[in-house]
């Protein structure tokens, strides 16, 4: 399978501090990678690397968008990243609580089009024809995940379970090849994680893209990624598929604890 | 029990009152008698006053939160008569008839008036864009403003050229400032923002007011010409009229392209930027691009009616191009509501009219228009006319989709 997404001996330092230290880490097409580790184990600031937030102090990240270059994106632009195809969701949900649902969504479309200040004053067919594409598309996009009786509603007035899910669909919206979720379900119910593994099953069926998150909820880790990766003190402690991760002894020691492997 | 509480909360504050005023409301040094007068039934006054005032603040406080509680979802009149065809289309003809024919009604000096508030009716509307959509706190607006008005003065004064030649002149060079002020705030947010804007509002100032050499200094520049119609000598009155209708057709024209830029891509992106900056940048929009549209496009707005205000007033000088300008304008887009047209339109009539209207009470007017600002940012925070978000149906039935 062809690589998406690779890690160089990727560092981050800030000040003193080493967040990440000579990570390697790669995510193929179709896959759903997880990453995790205890807190303070620099899994977001890998995240925030990758989509350009921070710039690395060491190392590469390449992409390998389909039927593109392979590319470079070391510091980054956040907005380019996006618009190469790698969009992301937050650790502490980030919608534009203001917003109407469908209007975070559609947000996600604005560098899939084009129309600018005169377009939006004369409207003219073009831009007219664009609206209305980033109009349904974004109705499609929560479709998928759900909300599409609440197109008209305030962001901010959602219950917690569908913020979250609002912000893979406008994620989605942007129509990524990669989709980095930062704990996805984090805050939600059994019955919540249950749909949310399902829905990110069906991200990777149907719309075919590769995800790579960051997840604290075991069951689910184990449950619906392909491989894991597991960082601890900003290194790269241990990688492989769930039933290795499992039984691995340094990770149950690091971030597990000894009672998983028989609750598991 | 409760009203025991209530009671002696307000006597607290009565008590507190009258302290914090005793000084300047008491205590008169009377300095031809060189004796000191004691007024103390301004002492009672004040007590009595500010001891209803803390019910009535306290009571409309509690029905406020009340309020919040009960009405989740359902809609204000206010919203109700801007969101029902049936209500707001006459109301809009009216209004419409009312303004054709203003005029003809009133006297010149009314016009004369009228025309200054839609100035600041479009002035908000344009500052709005930059703090009301895009949320970049300016308070240097005045600057372009100034531009705006100085390009047409100096440019007439050079080259002899007229008001409709300087206009898109005028309103291009307050956008290329914009861009200019722009650049170095690209990284700045909130407070930051503010005190670089109202910086640079100073600067313009400073320079026009010093620069002799370039801009005539305090004294300013005059003889500026009204705008021409085709060619017509029109009198004072008839240029007057002319003015005011001329404002009104850039009123409408301002509110058609606002209208039209909130509900597009653009517009759109300005609220993201507003709502969460990161968030905004992880969703690919070009924050650079995006901030220097807003203060650009809303710089043309105070470019344009700099143009118009010069040859309005036929004289400028930098006495009108102050920072209590700048708060003026900004207090109209936050008293009217962020990003609400409709809001924009009402303070600046209220806020500007209303030291017109009421003359007698002029040596209060500060007083009053402070008392205004903290009293609506108590109890009505979102502004007189909050910005709703456009609504959107769709009939796909949801199986068939997917």
């Amino acid at each position: 399978m062809k690589n998406l997404l690779e890690t160089k001996n990727l560092s981050m330092v800030f000040g003193g501090l080493r967040a990440i230290s000579q990570v390697d880490l790669d995510v193929r097409q179709g896959e759903i990678v997880a990453l995790i580790g205890p807190n303070g184990a620099g899994k977001t600031t890998l995240f925030n690397c990758i989509t350009g937030i921070y710039s690395p102090t060491e190392g590469d990240i390449f992409i390998f968008p389909p039927e593109k270059e392979k590319k470079r994106i070391n510091g980054i632009m956040i907005n380019k990243a996006t618009e190469l195809g790698i969009a992301r969701t937050f650790q502490n949900i980030r919608l534009f609580p203001g917003m109407s649902v469908l209007e975070n969504v559609m947000i996600g479309r604005h560098c899939r089009s084009r129309s600018g200040v005169f377009g939006a004053v004369v409207r003219d067919a073009s831009t007219r024809h664009e609206e209305q594409e980033i109009i349904d598309f974004s109705y499609q996009m929560l479709l998928k995940v759900d909300l599409a009786d609440q197109v008209n509603e305030m962001a901010k007035n959602l219950p917690y379970g569908a913020q979250r899910r609002l912000e893979i669909a406008r994620a989605m919206a942007t129509e990524p090849f990669l989709l980095l979720l930062d704990e996805p379900a984090a805050g939600m119910n059994p019955r919540e994680t249950q749909e949310l593994k399902e829905l990110i099953d069906r991200i990777r069926k149907e719309e075919g893209i590769s995800i790579l998150m960051i997840e604290h909820d075991m069951k689910m880790v184990m449950g619906v990624s392909d491989r894991i990766f597991v960082l601890d003190y900003g290194e790269k402690i241990a990688e492989g598929t769930p039933g290795e991760i499992r039984e691995n002894p340094v990770v149950i020691k690091a971030y597990l604890g000894e009672d998983f492997s028989v609750n598991a | 029990m409760k009203a025991l509480t209530e009671l002696k909360k307000s006597i607290v504050v009565a008590v507190w009152f009258m302290f914090l005023t005793f000084p300047i409301m008491v205590i008169r040094v009377n300095t031809i008698e060189k004796i000191i007068e004691w007024r103390w039934r301004n002492m009672i006054f004040i007590g009595v006053g500010s001891f209803l005032f803390s019910f009535l603040w306290r009571y409309l406080l509690e029905r406020k939160q009340k309020q919040q509680e009960v009405q989740k979802g359902t809609r204000s009149w206010g919203t109700l008569i801007l969101e029902e065809p049936k209500i707001y289309r006459p109301l809009l003809a009216v209004f419409a008839l009312f303004v054709l024919v203003f005029p003809f009604i009133f006297s010149t000096y009314q016009t004369n008036i009228m025309t200054t508030a839609l100035m600041y009716v479009i002035l908000g509307l344009g500052l709005n864009i930059v703090v009301g959509l895009a949320g970049l706190l300016d308070l240097g607006y005045v600057a372009f403003y100034a531009v705006g008005a100085y390009s047409y003065a100096l440019i007439n004064y050079h080259f002899g050229l007229g008001f409709w030649a300087v206009l898109p002149v005028g309103a291009l060079l307050a956008a290329f400032f914009g861009i200019l002020l722009g650049f170095p705030v690209l990284r700045l947010r909130g407070d930051y923002l503010a005190i670089v804007t109202l910086g640079f509002g100073e600067i313009i100032r400073l320079i026009l007011e010093n620069w002799n050499a370039f801009s005539f200094g305090p004294s300013g520049i005059a003889h500026i010409p009204r705008p021409g119609l085709l060619g017509l000598n029109l009198t004072l009155n008839e240029s007057i009229v002319y003015m005011y209708y001329l404002i009104i057709l850039f009123c409408l024209l301002t509110i058609f392209i606002i209208n039209r830029l909130q509900d597009s891509r653009i517009g759109r992106a300005w609220i993201a930027l507003r709502e969460d900056e990161i968030a905004c940048q992880a969703m690919g929009i070009d924050k650079t691009k995006t901030k220097l549209t807003a203060f650009a496009l809303g710089a043309t707005w105070a470019g344009m009616v700099g143009v118009i205000f010069a040859a309005k007033t036929t004289f400028v000088n930098p006495a009108s191009f102050t920072f209590l300008e700048s708060a003026m304008i900004l207090s109209i887009v936050v008293l009217g509501g962020m990003g609400s047209i409709v809001g924009v339109f009402i303070a600046a009539m209220i806020l500007i009219l209303t030291p017109e209207y009421l003359r007698a009470f002029s040596n209060y007017r500060m007083l009053l228009f402070g008392a205004v600002m903290v009293l609506m940012m108590v109890f009505r925070p979102q502004g007189i006319v909050p910005n709703v978000r456009r609504t959107y149906k769709f009939r796909i039935p949801e199986k068939e989709v997917r």
